[in-house]
């Protein structure tokens, strides 16, 4: 099988890639291989089908229409297992082989499975796929007491979705405090008592020990020897890139597959984009930042340059953005926290409450802000942080109302 | 945005408005937090849940409540505050542009707000054949081969075009075959006899039974200056043929000299700015006026900042020049000639009729002139100016001059509606 533009992969970045190669080329052969046996979707809506709130089959992204309507071939089920740079060939599963003429590697994370005693003898559950939201909705149905362990956007979210639906949870987290990567401890600390007043047992700063089979379920001991027996266990640890098939290919890996500014890998016709993809990183070094505008940025710049568009523009840097909604409350995060003298540090306020806001600016620029439960434009903040717009004139009318002064600003100077 | 707010929850409460004024910090001007109904929509591409797409008929970012599941991602794909959540609400709202009939356009008493929809062009005609080939080789940013594509996709293949001397055959628009250039028949004409010829053609056609669309795609030299007798000749007998100029202020393809419709103050290779000049000493003069003096059945003005008010007008003179003559004068911002960046070319366009340096207008003898895009809070004209480079040597004094001149040919225009308003008959009740 031949297709001029061979795209392995089919969420964020991969779709997008698609859409801006058929900007420019309407007519040349797109196809793209998943090893997925759904219609695309998103990882981050896994958690609301969880819930119940998406139904499985109203979450597509794009339909076999679309796929139709922009001659695009959508396969999926196919697993790729080797790619052969020098044939520009890759190999399935199945055996089959697909010839390309561009390559795009969008092939996402999986789920990381931490160092705990007898993890891989328990039953237990991860949530990076559909059909993992499938299985861990039927097993919520049974389960009355379950261990989240990993309290990251995902790990937070299941609990959530677990307390809700009436199942006692511990959720086991090894840094001091939920959400770390993206909240400073006093946000954090207003999650956390969210958290533990929806009867959530916050187990912050601990570690499995182990975990034995124990029933349908499992008993598992933490660190400081306390132990807590479960009907369900959910590990969200993290995820990693998924390039084990890269092997041998000689593609260059390090966290994630290396790109420059436009995505490209270390070999011709071969780009990378996404949670896969290690680019460069707004404030240096090249970093996997598996959020999902970054999958759609990076999509976007490996499409338009695989259909060599003129209007390519390069990478402005990977930059940490979430926005977070818990118990109907909610928590944005923009940019990075302070990481050493010379940071101009913003905090204000009532934590009781539940209100709180920190901003971070370096040589009047903004380089962070996170609130909670106070909203703020996180695209705008995005763009002040990119442009490296100097908010010196208005640094007080910034700190009192933030949402207000880069609506102002954005709107001068977004052209 | 109390009627935004009254529109979509019912309430006088702003915070349920769609579209939010913020007053600017010196109190004064206005900035604005709205939805653009971007046609590369980031919040779309971010929504992991569906609900939010592109309306291809519409243009409108539609949002499905059903599908919402409230992560506001979306807002991080935003730079406009177009999308926001409200905890008033308690999910993410977005303008919908009111089914078509915005709430808030209706009760903006300074018409500060318009409803657009020059992006329908792109529905109606995207379909259509390009008359012209690819590979026309217009300078960087020039607005001339936008236009032209643009028109003749709406004119259609029974037309024969005329292209006297200038940027346009310049181009390579007067091909061969239908292999390079125009895919109609198209013929260079002189500078002197472009409408005259084109009426003769015209006729012949017309003879052998054809109905076809006789038209001009000329240049403001071929126009205003040796073209003149010949355009003005057709326009008396009004002649059956649609005679387009555009209007780059000069004769630029072949050194960038001054024309008679180059305005004052402009650098050009033969008004240059040195010790005894400082850029053209005399006024433009204004031809789409004189041209209405000569009674033709239809005179208009066009920017390709607006679009949807060219092809408004465009689908009359089509209509018009079956009969009679059709003049449409049309500004053609230069970036080689009047030096400013290539990618500015439609902000130049805008900012001539925000600054009623160019008022859009149209004119037929039984109901006179009226503006079609009026302009009641101009822009200061100084505003234009400093956009681009041949004006830059511009004293204040001169800068003076020019708004005075812009001030001075609007009110005559006004004076021209009033007269057409007081003649024209009162509708039957």
């Amino acid at each position: 099988m031949h297709s001029k533009y061979l795209i392995v992969g089919s969420s964020h970045a991969a779709l997008e890639a698609a859409t801006a190669i058929r900007l420019v080329d309407a007519e040349g052969t797109l196809t793209l291989l998943t090893r997925d046996a759904h219609l695309p979707y998103s990882p981050t809506i896994l958690p609301y089908v969880v819930s119940g709130r998406s139904q499985p089959d109203n979450v597509v992204l794009r339909n076999q229409a679309y796929f139709i309507d922009n001659a695009i071939a959508f396969v999926p089920g196919a697993t790729v297992v080797a790619i052969d740079p020098a044939q520009s060939s890759l190999r399935l599963a199945s055996g089959e082989t697909w010839q390309y003429d561009r390559l795009l590697i969008a092939t996402g994370a999986s789920p990381m499975l931490p160092p705990v005693r007898g993890l891989t003898d328990v039953p237990f559950h991860v949530l990076r796929s559909m059909d993992d939201a499938i299985i861990l909705r039927q097993a919520m149905g049974q389960a009355r007491s379950a261990i989240v362990l990993g309290a990251g956007l995902i790990g937070m979210h299941a609990a959530e979705n677990m307390a809700k639906a009436k199942i006692a949870v511990t959720l086991v987290e090894l840094q001091p405090h939920a959400l770390a990567g993206y909240f400073q401890p006093k946000a954090s600390a207003i999650i956390e008592r969210t958290f533990a007043r929806n009867g959530i047992r916050m187990a912050m700063g601990q570690t499995l020990r182990s975990v034995e089979r124990q029933g349908g379920g499992c008993l598992a001991t933490l660190a400081d020897g306390q132990t807590i027996t479960a009907d369900l266990l959910l590990v969200c640890t993290g995820v990693k890139p998924n390039i084990g098939f890269l092997d041998g290919s000689g593609i260059e890996v390090d966290a994630g597959i290396l790109v420059d500014d436009l995505m490209r890998t270390n070999l011709p016709n071969i780009w990378a984009a996404g949670d896969v993809a290690q680019a460069r990183g707004f404030w240096g070094g090249k970093v996997v930042n598996g959020i999902l505008p970054n999958a759609v940025e990076q999509g976007r710049i490996a499409g338009a340059g695989m259909a060599d568009d003129a209007g390519v523009t390069p990478f402005a840097g990977a930059v940490p953005l979430n926005t977070y909604s818990f118990f109907g409350q909610q928590a944005i995060s923009v940019g990075r926290g302070s990481t050493g003298s010379g940071f101009d540090i913003e905090d204000s306020g009532d934590e009781a409450d539940g209100v709180y806001r920190h901003i971070v600016l370096k040589d009047g620029r903004l380089v962070g802000i996170a609130t909670i439960n106070d909203f703020i434009d996180a695209g705008i903040m995005w763009q002040l942080i990119l442009r490296g717009t100097d908010l010196s004139p208005v640094k007080a009318a910034f700190i009192a109302n933030p949402q207000l002064t880069g609506r102002r600003l954005m709107s001068q100077i977004w052209r | 945005m109390t009627a935004c707010a009254q529109a979509k929850a019912k309430t006088d409460d702003q915070r349920y408005s769609r579209i939010h004024i913020l007053p600017k910090s010196n109190g004064e001007d206005v900035e604005l937090a709205l939805c653009r109904q971007c046609a590369d929509p980031i919040c779309v591409m971010n929504c992991p849940s569906g609900a939010l797409s592109k309306n291809g008929d519409t243009g409108v970012i539609d949002w499905a409540e059903s599908k919402c599941v409230n992560c506001l991602l979306c807002t991080a794909g935003c730079a406009y505050a177009g999308i926001v959540y409200e905890a008033a609400i308690g999910h993410v709202a977005k303008c919908d542009l009111c089914d078509g009939d915005p709430a808030c356009v209706k009760v903006c008493p300074k018409e500060a707000l318009e409803y657009r929809t020059a992006a329908r062009i792109f529905n109606t005609y995207a379909d259509m054949e390009d008359m012209f080939c690819r590979g026309l080789s217009a300078c960087h940013g020039c607005n001339s081969e936008l236009l032209i594509r643009h028109t003749m996709r709406m004119v259609g293949p029974d037309a024969v075009v005329a292209a006297p001397p200038g940027c346009i055959p310049g181009m390579g628009t007067v091909g061969y075959n239908g292999q390079t250039g125009a895919k109609v028949p198209i013929f260079h004409s002189l500078l002197t006899n472009t409408a005259t010829m084109l009426a003769g053609v015209k006729v012949q056609y017309n003879r052998v039974g054809r109905d076809v669309t006789a038209i001009a795609l000329a240049g403001d030299g071929g126009t205003a200056d040796a073209g003149f007798q010949s355009v003005s000749g057709a326009a008396e007998r009004n002649d059956p043929i649609l005679f387009i100029c555009v209007d780059n202020e000069g004769y630029m393809n072949t050194g960038m000299q001054s024309s008679g419709v180059t305005p004052y103050g402009s650098w050009t290779s033969t008004t240059p700015v040195g010790g005894q000049m400082q850029g053209k000493r005399t006024e433009a003069k204004n031809l789409p006026i004189i041209m209405t003096m000569h009674n033709c059945s239809y005179v208009a003005t066009a920017s390709t900042a607006f679009l949807e008010d060219y092809y408004a007008k465009l689908e009359k003179a089509i209509e018009v020049a079956k009969t009679g003559m059709a003049y449409l004068h049309v500004h053609a911002p230069c970036p080689t000639g009047w030096r400013f960046p290539s990618g500015m070319t439609t902000e130049v366009c805008r900012m001539q009729v925000r600054t009623n340096f160019i008022a859009l207008w149209e004119y037929d003898p039984t109901n006179g002139l009226r503006f079609t895009h009026p302009v009641d809070r101009p822009e200061p004209v100084a505003d234009y100016l400093k956009l681009i480079g041949k004006y830059r040597h511009l004293s204040e004094e001169q800068v003076t001059h020019i708004q005075h001149t812009v001030d001075e040919k609007v009110a005559y225009l006004r004076q021209l509606t009033q007269i057409a308003a007081a003649r024209r008959p009162t509708p039957a009740h």
